[in-house]
């Protein structure tokens, strides 16, 4: 049996998520929920983990501080030592008040472009690529589920059923 | 379904639906430019063709073009400067600091507010580069090996930070920014009928779906990226702050700037954000999102930050006698009552003074007020600049090198040239960008609209019901 995909329009985003609650229920696996803007707890009804992108941010700017420091040591205590008003800039450590700001600032900036890149990447969105959202109103009012048969023991028909009894806008069964 | 307090006013007035949303803010987009739009770039360009003239001509020649001489070395360009960063600050407190305090207000004005600050620093930017006179040698700023001994830039210099500084808030802001409008460009994408409209939003658009995973990892990204800005915001102007806090001059030479300094920024980026977006929903019609009641948060803002400014130079002003210290009480006598007294007195007034009429709440909800008030701060945020750095340095230990600052009409051109390229870039926004976040307005439809505030859940299910009969 071939995969089909199943698509559910809705038009408000209430009724998208109740309804995706009561076919959840009934033990639909939902692949997948396109929408114009973010809708607050959908996440946990259709099995979504929290992304670990925040951690991967941390990373970036751990990277940053520590590359930031080691460069200012090599540069101003290491390789041309400069005697600025006799301040102490014998060690790192000497010299380290003057070099917080710098070390705070190239911290966010790794922090911050290194998330953008990884936001990207994950949801491989580059420039110019086409938009691969099944329709084009998903991005204006319309609130579409996306079931894959594959995913459930039900059949289209079953499932088509199970979602008439919700207020569904438009069915739509897309072979692959 | 999440329920404000009903005492709150709504943010969304009227009962638009979420299309209807997506049509009034994209009119300007998918329609023609009107002949007010075309007028204004129109002068807009010539005054900033006028500026890059005036920036080429003191290239070509040097800084000796501007007022300058040997006892006031930093004038209208350091001025400019910190003017400009500081209006480059309410885009990112309006954005971050906002979004953090879950203020859900902020969703009509972010976007507009972030143009603003990203342009403001643009613009600012500029100021230092040409300010060097050699603009050719600006990536010595920059910790590059060289041919030079291998010698490195200061890290110890606050002018240095100030590099790091603003370079960084600048990609930050607009890397926000632009996730921000991703979204949003993959609307107008995907209503987009003329082809190279097509093709332009597809490309920016970053061919964005629109899933629940990417929605999720975008709300994070928001969060996170507001919480990184927001010590940003604050560092930035601590930093411009040091670039005087930590030299010797009297009058500059003061714990008292990086707070100071900030608030004074909040309070010019508010002021700047009102002239532009009083404007803007009038002509834009878009007073619906942009209600009467975010204008008024707006001025509640610059009440409290224009307070802060006020204690700032109170405490100065008594900290320079009560510290006994005769230069650094004489820097400030001889600004409130030497020759620049009017430039004092005029900071005084505008920033000081004018700020509290908003305590008066029919003043503070009246946009003609606010958009004359709006202006009245800015002008007077120029001044605070103007007098921290001019009238500090114009009159230094030795009397014979006392001297007065005169602009020359390459300094005013190139100020002129900044507020025209400013209004370049902000007129494109206008009409090529989606002003408002309106992905994000709509999802406090529900919860702060109008027509949904205070319904009760039985309406609301009857409103829309989830299972059929």
């Amino acid at each position: 049996m071939s995969d089909k995909k199943i698509y559910a329009i809705y038009d408000d985003d209430y009724v998208l998520l109740e309804s995706a609650k009561h076919i959840v229920d009934k033990g639909i696996h939902i692949r997948d929920v396109f929408s114009p803007f973010p809708i607050h707890g959908l996440d946990p009804v259709i099995g979504l983990k929290r992304t670990r992108i925040a951690i991967a941010a941390f990373i970036y700017g751990m990277i940053g501080v520590s590359l930031a420091l080691t460069g200012m040591w090599f540069f101003m205590i290491q390789d041309w030592p400069l005697n600025i008003g006799g301040k102490p800039n014998f060690t790192l450590i000497d010299n380290l008040p003057a070099f917080v700001p710098v070390t705070f600032e190239f911290g966010v900036l790794c922090a911050a472009h290194g998330m953008a890149i990884t936001y990207m990447l994950r949801n491989w969105t580059l420039p110019g690529m086409k938009g691969r959202n099944p329709y084009p109103r998903t991005t204006d009012d319309r609130f579409v589920m996306e079931i894959h048969t594959h995913d459930n023991d039900m059949d289209e028909e079953g499932i088509k059923a199970l979602l008439n009894e919700t207020h569904v806008l438009e069915i739509d069964v897309k072979n692959p | 379904m999440h329920k404000e307090a009903s005492i709150r006013e709504p943010l969304v007035l009227g009962t638009p639906t979420y299309s209807d949303i997506t049509n009034e803010v994209l009119h300007t987009i998918e329609n023609k430019p009107t002949k007010l739009w075309k007028l204004l770039i129109t002068i807009a360009a010539i005054i900033s063709l006028w500026g890059v003239g005036c920036i080429l001509y003191l290239l070509g020649v040097g800084i000796g073009t501007w007022g300058l001489n040997k006892s006031v070395g930093w004038a209208w360009d350091i001025t400019n400067f910190v003017w400009w960063v500081g209006i480059g600050h309410a885009g990112t407190l309006i954005s971050a600091v906002l979004l953090l305090f879950r203020q859900k207000w902020r969703m009509a004005i972010n976007r507009p507010a972030e143009a603003m600050t990203i342009f403001a620093v643009f613009m600012a930017g500029m100021f230092p580069m040409i300010h060097m006179g050699r603009i050719w040698m600006a990536y010595w700023v920059l910790p590059i090996p060289n041919q030079f001994g291998s010698l490195w830039v200061n890290f110890n210099s606050p002018l240095l930070w100030d590099v790091f500084a603003i370079s960084t808030y600048l990609s930050v802001s607009l890397v926000f920014w632009y996730i921000g409008l991703i979204p949003d460009f993959a609307t107008i994408r995907d209503r987009a009928t003329r082809p190279v409209q097509k093709l332009m939003y597809g490309l920016m658009a970053f061919g964005w779906t629109g899933n629940a995973k990417a929605w999720q990892r975008f709300e994070e990204v928001s969060l996170v990226l507001a919480g990184l800005a927001t010590p940003l915001v604050f560092s930035v102007h601590s930093i411009v702050s040091m670039d005087f806090a930590t030299s010797v001059i009297p009058g500059w030479h003061t714990t008292i700037f990086p707070p100071y300094f900030v608030a004074g920024a909040v309070f010019s980026g508010f002021a700047m954000v009102q002239t532009l977006m009083i404007i803007v929903r009038k002509v834009m019609h878009l007073e619906k999102y942009v209600t009467i009641k975010h204008i008024e948060y707006m001025n509640l803002v610059i009440i409290v930050t224009g307070s802060i400014v006020g204690v700032a130079y109170l405490t100065e002003l008594f900290i320079s006698y009560y510290s006994g210290v005769e230069y650094e009480s004489y820097a400030f006598i001889n600004r409130f009552s030497g020759p620049y007294w009017w430039s004092y007195w005029a900071m005084m007034t505008c920033n000081v003074v004018s700020p509290h009429l908003f305590w008066v709440k029919k003043w503070r909800t009246n946009l003609t007020f606010t958009f004359i008030m709006s202006i009245v701060v800015n002008i007077g945020m120029w001044f605070e600049r103007f007098v921290i750095i001019v009238t500090s340095i114009h009159r230094d230990y030795l009397p014979s090198s006392w001297s007065m600052f005169y602009p020359t009409w390459v300094d005013i051109g190139v100020f002129m040239g900044t507020l025209g390229i400013f209004s370049v870039f902000y007129l494109l926004f206008l009409k090529y960008f989606p002003v408002l976040a309106f992905n994000e307005v709509k999802t406090i439809l529900k919860s702060s609209g109008e027509q949904y505030k205070n319904m009760s859940d039985e309406e609301f299910k009857k409103l829309h019901p989830v299972m059929k009969k």
